[in-house]
């Protein structure tokens, strides 16, 4: 039985990823990319990875399904014309295709199976329960705290494609709701809801399901939601509150890891006594650091929402 | 046992309605009866499957989580339904 | 029970299967999207079973697909606005909704 729930699984994957690059029209390809952003979240839930799954379920089916349909919508405005749809095989991508699937399949068997490495004995001097935290905050921090670093350089990237007129405006679209309409209580039932349920899964990731940056793009959709109904006034770059909150986490990692060697230890290397309050505040801070950069992503830059036709 | 028989008949229960919701989508002649048919499987197919489960849970929170989760599912169902149909009501355009 | 949990899962996988069909054939947009909306109906049933099956702690993924539910429909609705930002209910309809569904009802058999 397990066997046929994985295959139908495995065959509704292929199915939406085929049908998502397959036949033409931009508009159903975005939304066969959504429900296969929900199919992957099962898949993860199956194979055990409820991280993985919780961050595929708020990335996959929330906030990309919100980008790509008003970048979708965007362009229709903009009355831009998508290229000819061609029909015939495109045989350079074919051939680049076949020769990343060769590859892969052959790296696939050719490399000796890994072993999971056995974080058993560590796992007390992590200062966490949750194997998947201790190592992203403390075995291998040096990603995670590059990979915050990433993201605000992505956000960084966006705003600089604003005009110079509109670097003082307010970020994203002038987005409007009736007044006690269906969206506008919308906007106000949510975001309490995901509020509470962010900080849970922040609060509960170091034991359990959750984490910094489920948490935090939790926190980024509902927030969304609050701007989109015009519930929540839109930022300012100007703004010092939030240009403090997108280098919070960043910042707080950077100074736990140099406390770190300047107490004699190595950079970013974690006290066992002290590791689970430090793992904490870090987790806290990207959290914050996290929502703002990628609900701020998905809004876009200042004057979006004035464009010369 | 008891719990066991609910469970299988809710859940039942539950399967047809998403199916039922399933075959409106496909069978009904337009837009806002498909509508329709959606959200039946959206708010009684997802109640049915949670109360059905509700009877194997282990703890009160998990019987907590379970009422949230349809609770939150009934306020989305509610919202989309409302506002697709409305915006299916305002567009002229078909397809890109 | 186990095996009736994955026969559950199953029938709801095949029941969102269908409606795949149906954001393949559209023909509205307003179609597509709201197949997509009973994928992710679908996908918190399938979460909440496959909690009782292997793990509760998938009980806050489905909590989390349920709460973003939503969200994809709102950022369609508000694309589909003049100036893709506002609220479909505050626009007037563009034609008597017999005419709106006289045109979703294009979809003859041939």
């Amino acid at each position: 039985m397990t066997l046929a729930l994985d295959l139908a699984l495995c065959v509704l994957i292929l199915g939406v990823a085929l049908a998502s690059v397959a036949g033409g029209g931009v508009f159903r390809a975005v939304i066969f990319f959504i429900t296969y952003g929900l199919f992957v979240a099962m898949a993860w839930a199956r194979l055990g990875a409820l991280d993985v799954a919780l961050a595929e379920a708020a990335i996959g089916a929330g906030l990309t399904g919100v980008l790509l349909l008003a970048a979708l919508g965007r362009l229709r405005r903009m009355n831009a014309t998508s290229p000819p749809h061609r029909t015939g095989l495109h045989l350079p991508a074919a051939f680049a295709g076949a020769a990343l699937a060769c590859a892969l399949g052959w790296a696939w068997f050719a490399l000796p199976a890994p072993s999971p490495p056995d974080l058993g004995p560590v796992m007390p001097q992590s200062g966490v329960g949750n194997r998947v935290t201790a190592v992203l905050l403390n075995f291998r921090a040096w990603d995670t705290l590059l990979e915050s670093i990433v993201l605000l350089a992505a956000l960084l990237g966006v705003w600089m494609l604003a005009q110079d007129k509109d670097w003082t405006a307010p970020l994203g679209p002038r987005y409007h709701a009736q007044a006690g309409g269906v969206l506008a209580s919308f906007g106000r039932l949510l975001p309490p809801v995901g509020l509470a349920f962010g900080v849970y899964l922040v609060w509960a990731g170091a034991d359990s399901t959750g984490g910094a940056f489920q948490g935090g793009t939790v926190l980024a959709a509902v927030g969304l939601v609050a701007l989109m109904s015009n519930v929540m006034r839109p930022p300012r770059v100007s703004q010092g509150v939030l240009r403090a909150a997108l280098v919070l986490g960043p910042a707080v990692f950077l100074c736990a890891g140099l406390l770190a060697t300047a107490s004699g230890g190595a950079f970013l290397s974690l006290s066992p006594a002290l590791a689970k309050p430090v793992i904490l505040t870090i987790e806290v801070a990207l959290t914050i650091s996290i929502a703002v950069t990628l609900a701020l992503l998905v809004i876009g830059a200042s004057g979006d929402g004035e464009y010369a036709p | 046992m008891m719990a066991d028989l609910a469970t299988y008949v809710l859940t039942a229960l539950g399967l047809v309605f998403f199916v039922a919701g399933t075959v409106g989508l496909l069978r009904f002649p337009d837009t806002f009866s498909r509508l329709h048919a959606l959200t039946k499987a959206d708010n009684l197919g997802l109640g049915f499957i949670a109360l059905g489960i509700a009877f194997q849970t282990e703890t009160w929170a998990q019987l907590a989580m379970l009422a949230l989760i349809w609770a939150l599912a009934l306020l989305a169902a509610g919202t989309v339904a409302q506002l697709v149909a409305r915006a299916a009501l305002a567009t002229t355009q078909e397809e890109e | 029970m186990t095996v009736w949990l994955h026969i559950v899962a199953l029938g709801l996988l095949a029941s969102l299967g269908g409606a795949l069909w149906r954001v393949w054939r559209g023909p509205s947009q307003a179609d597509r999207m709201m197949a997509a909306q009973l994928v992710g109906t679908g996908g918190v049933g399938v979460m909440v079973v496959l909690a009782a099956l292997q793990d509760w702690g998938l009980l806050v993924v489905a909590f989390a697909l349920a709460l973003l539910a939503g969200l994809a429909a709102v950022g369609f609705v508000q694309a589909q606005t003049p100036d893709g930002a506002g609220d479909p209910e505050e626009t007037a309809p563009s034609r008597p909704w017999k005419d709106a569904l006289a045109a979703t009802q294009a979809e003859k058999k041939p």
